[in-house]
């Protein structure tokens, strides 16, 4: 299955209606799509506006390739099942999200091997067309980068502030 | 003398993205007292071992959901009263910072790394707020803050 999602925050319909149209086009019934509470009803594909963080989990898992918009959910997701996923960004002048952040995650993800990044629809149909071309990835370690481990660790480490309400030693 | 021997870590955020970039942080956590805080009671599973708090998700647009995600908030950290506060964001985890602050608990506010441009709206409010105040870009890093400290990939 092609598992598309658009997040749990708000629809994304140029992704959608462009996912549905390319399956309709090219006879596809392979597709199946978180699509958000929107008016938009989609023709050829499979589709629901939510799912819970259990179902979520069992699409990703199931799918060959994750298609959605480029925000981290979907893409850490991904990589962490070790999925192959094509995103395209939420545009700010379209008000699809508050500004243009999923251009620029999109860019710098795109250069990763188990990514691809469209720049717009047309561009995403010509990805889509090649998507039976798209094999499974290695998956990531599900591990923040040992700098970061490191500093939480050492700040956790640290003596308590002298003051405050939970600073104060107790009875034992 | 210490209160508690182990460290006692509040990690919270929000859904999707912040969540499971929180959750690729917990072998920082190896050894504490963790107890997780998200907005939705599906994520329980992904932290099977943990302490586990649903709070009402909201953001910074809808008041009215704003008071109830703080009215849980307190509840959570007056309940756990962690030693530290720890979030990814966004809203859940700018006002647990805050209380957690108020409380006296030490904290850690991590922009999404979804922020390549600029610290998200609720990070640059949680600044004064954060002990620890990371980006996850090091070209957003500057003196006097936010801090580059690695990354969650």
């Amino acid at each position: 299955m092609i598992f598309v999602t658009v997040g749990a925050q708000m629809p994304f319909d140029r992704l959608i209606g462009t996912v549905d149209a390319w399956a309709g086009s090219r006879g596809r019934r392979d597709v199946f799509a978180q699509i958000g509470t929107t008016p938009l009803i989609p023709s050829h594909i499979e589709w629901t506006p939510s799912i819970d963080p259990d179902e979520y989990r069992e699409r990703i898992l199931a799918a060959r390739v994750v298609v959605g918009h480029a925000g981290m959910g979907t893409i850490i997701s991904a990589l962490q099942a070790g999925k192959p996923v094509i995103v395209l960004p939420r545009l700010g002048a379209l008000r699809e999200t508050r500004n243009d952040h999923q251009v620029a995650t999109a860019r710098y993800w795109g250069e990763h091997a188990s990514v691809t990044a469209a720049a717009d629809e047309r561009e995403l149909v010509r990805q889509l067309d090649e998507i039976d071309a798209l094999g499974s990835q290695p998956k990531i370690t599900p591990r923040a980068s040992d700098e970061m481990i490191e500093a939480l660790r050492s700040f956790i480490a640290e003596p308590a502030k002298p003051s405050g309400l939970t600073g104060s030693p107790e009875l034992a | 003398m210490p209160r508690r021997r182990t460290k006692r870590v509040l990690a919270t955020s929000s859904g999707g993205g912040h969540w499971v970039q929180l959750l690729r942080l917990s072998d920082a956590f190896a050894g504490c007292d963790v107890v997780y805080a998200t907005v939705s009671a599906g994520y329980r599973q992904d932290v099977p071992d943990a302490r586990f708090h649903v709070i009402p998700d909201a953001t910074r647009w809808d008041k009215l959901k704003l008071v109830r995600l703080l009215l849980r908030l307190i509840w959570v950290l007056v309940r756990e009263r962690p030693d530290v506060v720890v979030t990814t964001g966004a809203a859940p985890g700018y006002l647990a910072v805050v209380l957690g602050r108020v409380l006296g608990a030490r904290t850690v506010w991590i922009d999404s790394i979804a922020n390549v441009e600029e610290m998200s709206m609720s990070g640059q409010r949680a600044r004064s707020h954060a002990d620890l105040w990371l980006t996850q870009w090091p070209h957003l890093a500057v003196p006097g803050g936010p801090s580059f400290a690695g990354a969650v990939l």
